[in-house]
């Protein structure tokens, strides 16, 4: 059996096997094992490439995301077991939820893994479409109102991007087949990117309009990104996590490959201005929205969407230096965000609300946690010395000599969201202390959290020189 | 019959097929009544049925056949006959509220069947004619259905609107020379997960508000309440 099999088949034998656990401590650490299982075969997965065949692609671009969704499932697993142990405690979940929680996630483990080694568009396809079913269940699963309402305009604004998703995937085989003739072949990555000099052009640019708009919900960009805050809000904070540092990503990998084979074809019109225009948007949108949040997991999903918009417009800037800034953020963004929730699920907790109003002095009270907090969220704002320091400041530099026009209102959203940051980090970690139910923090929020951290300042202060050329090439593939 | 009228004929069937599946699209646009959307969209689901079926029989390529089943079973039978035991079961109003009046909601339609022949017409001379009017007629539908998600509040009826889009994306799928039949299964697929999930979708929406009309959700921003 290869290795890229097993990296499939173990979340998916995980999943069949904890829809049958009842034990739920058994489940949790069961959860956490398959994950670390998942982790230990991407890692082997790095020494070792499989061959690239008609289905299966592992190159430059997947092989740090594969590592990177296993480490981070791994990681919430951990969070999720001791976070969701409490939840059911306090009675926010009903009965059997956990069972069904613990499957879902080894599925959407599975699932995300899917879409990144599939070299198949309809492949990559089925696997998103099956990723977001299993997230919006997951966020339902308190059955609360909130939960379910959240979870309805998740599906709904999920499924239609989907659809459009798929219609842009159907029109780049017909710009594909006349070049490459019919079958398997003319939807594998590989073969797209080879011979997209034959395309049609005007194929091309209509099916990116629809794959950005339909993926583009998925990444959670304005104006498709009314399902994000409440999804985050209402689902289980491992769910955020998951879906802040996973989901979107993978969303932005599957655009960013119909990008390379667009620069790949040379004649169709590039991309980049939709993508500025949406990125941008995005920034300045989500940037002020911080300013207007009251609750901390809605604030935090905003920021997602700034961050994505932040992505999407380097993305869209093009060029190697901006590439390379925007696959950075990409691996940054995931662990420090999730780290984010990770603290934020301990805090909220422990003080038994979300309302920001009701949460401040977390560093009088509970210093490790507290700081914890403190440091992902001036690693998420940009300072240095972390990982986002350094992306952010490669997509400046790269903006202000090619487009200064862009340049200065991509500075004033990243100032604005920072300020936003800054005011609220300000109010929650220090000031006197709110009552909490618990005078320790709880460990497996606290040590996965600085786990996240102290890799992204790794990230910010020496970025190992393998990832680095692998980022290059990848840069260079990408326009 | 020579060979030349048999494909005027055979491009005639296949652009019958397709205007139907169009047709019906505008009357869900038209329909207030949901028995009457349920039943327009078996409708829609039998020609697109149709479609593929016609589409195999051209191209002779037999997996098309089996999409033709499919959406023939699913889309317009089991689907259509649950809708309309969801609607009796729940006792849910018969009648939907639309956002826009009759007029201006047709007179979007016909905007946006323009918008679609127009982004489909720089494809031009690279392709068949055919390829390409199926091309503008399944953009068309897909637009459609949008917009009648987007005019309409009620839960069922924004389902059909839903599957109106995916039923536009399946003619794409279906006019397309030798689309493998990855896609065509995985659209199967998730229809299936889709109708199932709609319906523990429906039962708790109901469970929660007894109502399956959704413009309460509008006042829902979280805490901005």
């Amino acid at each position: 059996m290869t290795v890229l099999a097993l990296l499939l088949l173990v979340p998916t034998g995980a999943a069949v096997l904890l829809a049958f656990v009842r034990e739920d401590t058994f489940a949790a650490l069961l959860n956490v094992a398959a994950c670390a299982g998942t982790f230990a075969i991407s890692c082997a997965l790095l020494l070792d490439r499989p061959p690239v065949t008609e289905l299966w692609l592992v190159d430059d671009f997947n092989a740090y995301l594969i590592v990177l969704t296993t480490f981070v499932m791994t990681t919430t697993a951990v969070f999720s077991a001791g976070y969701m142990a409490r939840e059911v405690a306090a009675g926010h979940l009903p009965r059997g939820a956990l069972r069904v929680y613990h499957a879902l996630y080894q599925a959407l483990n599975g699932a995300m893994l899917l879409a990144m080694v599939a070299n198949n568009i309809g492949l990559l396809w089925v696997a998103i479409e099956a990723a977001t079913l299993i997230t919006v269940v997951m966020v339902s699963l308190s059955r609360t109102r909130e939960s379910i309402e959240a979870a309805w305009k998740y599906f709904i604004l999920g499924s239609v991007g989907i659809a459009l998703a798929l219609f842009g995937t159907v029109l780049v085989y017909l710009a594909a087949q006349p070049v490459i003739g019919g079958g398997l072949e003319a939807m594998a990555w590989t073969a797209l990117q080879a011979r997209a000099q034959g395309f049609s052009p005007a194929v091309l640019d209509l099916a990116f309009v629809f794959l950005l708009v339909g993926y583009g919900t998925k990444v959670g960009l304005a104006p498709v990104h009314a399902w994000l805050p409440d999804a985050h809000a209402e689902g289980p904070t491992p769910v955020s996590a998951v879906l802040s540092g996973l989901l979107l990503n993978t969303a932005l990998y599957a655009l960013l490959r119909f990008k390379m084979v667009l620069a790949a074809s040379g004649a169709a019109a590039t991309p980049g201005p939709l993508m500025i225009a949406l990125g941008l948007g995005s920034l300045l949108f989500a940037g002020l929205m911080l300013y207007r949040r009251r609750d901390l997991k809605r604030f935090f999903a905003y920021s997602s969407i700034e961050h994505m918009g932040i992505m999407t417009f380097a993305f869209g800037l093009g060029g190697v230096l901006a590439n390379f800034a925007g696959l950075l953020h990409m691996a940054a963004h995931s662990l420090v965000k999730s780290a984010i929730f990770f603290a934020v699920g301990g805090i909220t907790q422990l003080k038994g609300t979300r309302q920001i109003a009701g949460l401040s002095g977390i560093t009088v009270s509970h210093p490790a946690l507290g700081w914890g907090l403190v440091l992902a969220v001036v690693a998420i704002a940009g300072a240095p010395p972390f990982g986002i320091f350094t992306s952010e400041f490669l997509m400046v530099t790269s903006a202000f000599p090619r487009a200064p026009a862009l340049g200065v209102p991509f500075a004033l959203g990243l100032l604005i969201g920072l300020a936003a940051l800054a005011l609220r980090l300000q109010h929650i970690a220090f000031g006197a202390a709110t009552p909490s139910t618990s005078p320790r923090a709880h460990a497996t929020a606290v040590v996965p959290l600085y786990v996240h951290v102290g890799l992204a300042l790794i990230a910010g202060l020496w970025l190992p020189a393998t990832l680095a050329a692998w980022f290059g090439a990848v840069a260079r593939l990408l326009g | 019959m020579d060979q030349l009228s048999l494909a005027a004929f055979d491009y005639d069937v296949a652009h019958l097929a397709s205007a139907l599946v169009l047709l019906a699209a505008f009357g869900l646009l038209y329909q207030r009544r949901l028995p009457g959307m349920i039943n327009l969209f078996a409708l829609q689901s039998a020609a697109l049925g149709t479609a593929a079926a016609w589409q195999a029989w051209m191209q002779d390529a037999t997996q098309l056949y089996a999409t033709a089943a499919i959406v023939w079973t699913l889309k317009a039978g089991a689907v259509p006959v649950g809708l309309h035991w969801l609607i009796r079961r729940l006792h849910s109003t018969r009648t939907v509220e639309t956002v826009l009046g009759i007029g201006p909601t047709m007179l979007a339609g016909v905007g946006l069947i323009a918008l679609a022949v127009l982004m489909v017409t720089p494809i031009g001379a690279t392709r068949s004619a055919l390829t390409r009017e199926e091309l503008a007629l399944a953009l068309s539908v897909i637009l459609l259905g949008l917009l009648i998600m987007i005019t309409r509040r009620h839960a069922v009826s924004q389902v059909i609107g839903f599957m109106c889009i995916e039923n536009g994306v399946t003619l794409a799928v279906v006019g397309v020379k030798g689309m493998p039949l990855v896609v065509e299964m995985s659209v199967a697929f998730s229809v299936m997960v889709a109708c199932i999930l709609f319906g523990i979708f429906f039962f708790h929406i109901r469970e929660r508000f007894d109502t399956l009309d959704l413009h309460f959700l509008e006042s829902f921003r979280g805490e901005d309440r």
